[in-house]
C-alpha cells in the first residue's frame, strides 16, 4: 500500500485483520462442518469490530461486539444444534449446481475491485478525524433519524412475536 | 490509511458471502453467508462515515445491524419449522412451487 510512510501501526493491524477476516470467511463458506462454520464467522465478526475501531467509531464496534458475537452467534449455534441429528462433519452441504458459484463470485469481485480501483485510487482517509462520540450517534439516531428508528422498532417487535409464533409447538 | 483498503476488503467479504449464498444448500449457512453480506456493507458504510467527516454512516450501521438481527432470529424460526415438518433443511427439498 502506498500510505506506508504515515501511520505503520494501523497499516499493519489493518493488515492482519483483515487477512484474518478473509481466512475466516472462506472457511465460512468452504467447510463442511455447521458448527466450525459458526465458530469461523465469530472470527470474521470480531475481526470487523476490530476494523470500526480502526475506523473510529467506537460505538459500532461495541455493539457489534454485543449483538452479533453475544446474541447472533448463540442463535446459530442453537440453530445448529435443533436442526441436525449429529455434531460432526456432513457432506450434504453444497447445491447440485455449484459450481456456477465460483465464477460469478470471480466476475462480481474483478468488477468491484476494478472500479474502486478506478474511483478512489490512493485517496487516503483523514489522519486528524475526530473520534466520533456516542453522543453524536445518539443526536443522529433520535434526531433526523427518528422516524427509522421507530420503524426499526416495530420490525424487531414483528420479528421477535413472528419468531415466536413460527417456532412454538401448538 | 487508504480508503480503498477498507473499500476492498468490503468488496471480497461481500463477494465471498456471495459465493456462499449461490453454493451452500444447508439453510442456516445460507443465512451465515447473508451476515457476512451484511458486515461488508457496514465497513463501507463506516469508511465513508470517516472520509466525509459525517456520522450517518454510524447511524446506517446501526441500523443494518439491527435489522440483521431480526432477520437471523425470523430466519432461523423458519428453518427449525421446515426442520420439524421434513426432517431436513435442504433449500433445495422446498421445490413444491416448481412447474
Amino acid at each position: 500500500m502506498i500510505a506506508a510512510d504515515l501511520l505503520v501501526a494501523q497499516n499493519v493491524g489493518f493488515g492482519i485483520i483483515a487477512a484474518l477476516m478473509v481466512i475466516g470467511a472462506l472457511r465460512v463458506v468452504t467447510t463442511n462442518n455447521v458448527v466450525h462454520a459458526a465458530l469461523w464467522l465469530v472470527v470474521v465478526l470480531a475481526g470487523a469490530a476490530a476494523q470500526y475501531i480502526l475506523l473510529a467509531a467506537e460505538f459500532v464496534a461495541v455493539t457489534q461486539i454485543m449483538v452479533y458475537i453475544g446474541a447472533v452467534m448463540v442463535l446459530f449455534l442453537f440453530g445448529t444444534m435443533l436442526t441436525r441429528a449429529r455434531i460432526g462433519a456432513e457432506k450434504d452441504l453444497n447445491n447440485k449446481n455449484a459450481i456456477i458459484g465460483l465464477p460469478i463470485a470471480v466476475l462480481l469481485l474483478a468488477t468491484m475491485l476494478l472500479a474502486l480501483n478506478d474511483g478512489f485510487t490512493d485517496e487516503r482517509l483523514p489522519t486528524d478525524a475526530p473520534v466520533t462520540t456516542t453522543q453524536q450517534v445518539s443526536d443522529q439516531i433520535f434526531g433526523i433519524y427518528l422516524l427509522p428508528f421507530w420503524a426499526l422498532s416495530f420490525v424487531l417487535l414483528a420479528a421477535a412475536i413472528g419468531a415466536i409464533v413460527l417456532a412454538r409447538r401448538d | 490509511m487508504l480508503l480503498n483498503q477498507f473499500l476492498m476488503l468490503g468488496a471480497v467479504l461481500f463477494c465471498i458471502g456471495v459465493y456462499g449464498v449461490i453454493v451452500r444448500k444447508n439453510a442456516v449457512l445460507v443465512l451465515m453467508s447473508i451476515e457476512l453480506i451484511l458486515n461488508s456493507v457496514n465497513i463501507n458504510l463506516l469508511a465513508f462515515s470517516l472520509r466525509n467527516g459525517s456520522v450517518d454512516g454510524h447511524t446506517f450501521a446501526l441500523y443494518v445491524i439491527a435489522v440483521a438481527a431480526a432477520e437471523v432470529g425470523v430466519g432461523l424460526a423458519m428453518v427449525l419449522l421446515m426442520y420439524r415438518n421434513r426432517r431436513s433443511v435442504g433449500l433445495d427439498d422446498l421445490s413444491e412451487m416448481k412447474g
